[in-house]
């Protein structure tokens, strides 16, 4: 519990900026759907007639002048972009900084074992990536209902799962790819993380490169596809985490053998 | 049973050498001098020691504990002080204090407040705002607080200014007093003199000399010191001649006797007949390995 506790404080300051700015950036976006709702009608059509564009944003399956579709769409990849580079950013230096910024040493000559140290930082990553969702989703639940629109607590419960999962999956393989490095380094972990946006949005594009979303989470976090079936793909979201939990198991057996420099 | 008893322990880091072949006996209750200069492998005997690094071959028990089967049981028992004094960033001395104590399962307040008083340690302070000699400070109070039966000290007393250096020395040897057992790496050679009651001297790798600090410096050389003119140079014996002006200064490891009648043959206003200091003798196993003076 110590180095859960102690994480937990190291990591409060970035906690705090991501999960204001994405809290931020949902609330404002919200708090616009009343006044975009009415100008939608004209609007969607334009949206939904840009071709790859569109499909690569879904908006071709949803309809911008619901709250659900706009919410799916500007909203989702808010979360959806911020909530991966924070749980990319919270994973990828966890175990690494102790080497990089040589704390190491006092860290891992106190009687803790690698497996424990490993397991509170693991904690603290999941306590971290957990606490920001939740305060997300109330903000948004929170800022739909001052809207005075009806909040579909479904659709925005599955989506925010969905995202929640996502950011899970990015975690783990972050996690383990941490393990590895002897110098934390962020730019990987947000390069994975944009890497596989982009995948998503290129699998959207194109049928020949639909299998992407079976390497992306972005795949199973799809709103046009979460909303049209009101549930989520059980089969890619299974994919998904255990590459995560590959992850952390590599994590683990690279972090419990490992020579500290 | 041994404070540190190390077989055969070698390290490899890649095909690069670490340390070759340690065999190493430390008592309990002693103060243990471990010398050499830098990239001899002090700091990679103390890292496998401590489990940051595993070793290549051999073995190593720490308080009768299996260095790799026990890890957790011997920190437990083991204080220890890094070279380099580096803590996490925005936290404050009390902090780190209280984390290292929380890691121990150990509530070591007053311990803590003792030795920031006597080493003038302002536990309020940030850490990164501590320049390097209080950042040391810091490092001595996380290994002593938990009050620990083994203190693995790598190069304690850099940064620290003389006053501080006495403090610290006193605090170790009421430790040692108290029945701790004190393994102190260093290549400031005089501290070990002083303060150690048997030393091993590293090169390259391997343990090329262990035995009693006395037994270390005792030797049949003299320091000759001598202000005159005599001819020396064909002297058998001599080492280490500096000449400047009158004043003329070697090691003489030589026949006394003919030493004598040299300089009786010669001009001698002043003359001064010294032991080697250990430093010397330490010099001389890293010019000649496994010979006495």
């Amino acid at each position: 519990m110590t180095l859960i506790r102690h994480e937990l404080r190291q990591g409060k300051v970035p906690f705090l900026i991501w999960t204001a700015s994405i809290g931020f950036l949902l609330a404002v976006c919200i708090f616009l759907f009343p006044e975009m709702k009415g100008q939608m009608e004209g609007v969607g059509d334009v949206f939904s007639s840009m071709g790859s564009f569109t499909a690569a944003f879904g908006m071709d399956k949803l309809n911008f002048g619901t709250l659900t579709g706009f919410y799916a769409v500007e909203c989702g990849n808010i979360l959806g972009l911020g909530g991966a580079f924070y749980a990319a950013l919270c994973s990828v230096g966890i175990l690494g900084k102790e080497e990089r910024d040589k704390t190491a040493e006092f860290l891992l000559t106190h009687p803790i074992s690698r497996r424990q140290a490993v397991t509170e930082k693991l904690a603290a990553v999941l306590l971290q990536i957990t606490a920001m969702n939740l305060v997300l989703y109330a903000l948004s639940a929170g800022s739909i209902a001052a809207t005075g629109e009806t909040i579909p607590w479904t659709e925005i419960s599955l989506l925010h799962l969905a995202y929640y999962l996502l950011q899970l999956e990015l975690a783990g393989i972050c996690f383990g790819i941490s393990a590895f490095l002897r110098k934390g380094n962020v730019g990987i972990g947000l390069g994975i993380a944009a890497l596989l946006y982009f995948l998503n949005l290129i699998s959207n594009m194109a049928e020949s490169a639909e299998f992407l979303k079976y390497i992306t989470p972005f795949g199973y976090c799809e709103g046009a596809d979460i909303i049209a079936e009101g549930r989520l793909d059980l089969s890619l979201i299974l994919l998904g985490l255990s590459l995560g939990a590959a992850g952390i198991a590599a994590a683990y057996l690279k972090y419990t053998r490992k020579d500290i420099h | 049973m041994d404070a540190i008893q190390t077989k055969g322990l070698t390290k490899y880091y890649g095909k690069a050498r670490g340390i070759l072949d340690v065999n190493l006996t430390v008592a309990q209750g002693e103060f243990f001098g471990f010398i050499g200069p830098n990239g001899a492998g002090k700091s990679t005997t103390i890292r496998t020691l401590l489990g940051l690094i595993s070793p290549s071959e051999g073995s190593a028990s720490i308080l009768g504990m299996d260095i790799l089967q026990e890890k957790e049981q011997i920190l437990g028992r083991v204080g220890y002080m890094p070279s380099e004094a580096v803590f996490y960033p925005g936290m404050k001395v009390r902090d780190v204090l209280k984390l290292s104590a929380d890691l121990h399962k150990r509530n070591c307040q007053e311990a803590a407040r003792e030795l920031c008083q006597r080493l003038q340690l302002d536990p309020s302070r940030k850490v990164d705002e501590l320049s390097f000699g209080n950042r040391k400070k810091v490092s001595i109070v996380c290994a002593l607080q938990h009050a620990p039966d083994l203190l693995i000290l790598d190069e304690p007393t850099s940064g620290l200014d003389p006053l501080m250096q006495r403090e610290f020395f006193d605090i170790l040897r009421e430790q040692v007093r108290d029945g701790a057992t004190i393994f102190l790496s260093s290549h400031v050679l005089s501290e070990i003199q002083r303060n150690c009651s048997r030393a091993a001297i590293i090169r390259e790798g391997r343990i090329i000399a262990c035995d009693s600090v006395d037994a270390l410096s005792r030797t049949n050389a003299r320091r000759v010191t001598l202000r005159g003119d005599v001819a020396l140079e064909d002297l058998a014996g001599i080492r280490d001649l500096k000449k400047e002006e009158d004043m003329v200064n070697f090691l003489y490891n030589g026949d006394m006797d003919r030493l004598l009648r040299r300089l009786a043959s010669g001009h001698v206003a002043d003359l001064a007949v010294s032991e080697p200091d250990l430093e010397e003798i330490f010099l001389h196993y890293y010019e000649k390995e496994g010979e006495t003076l």
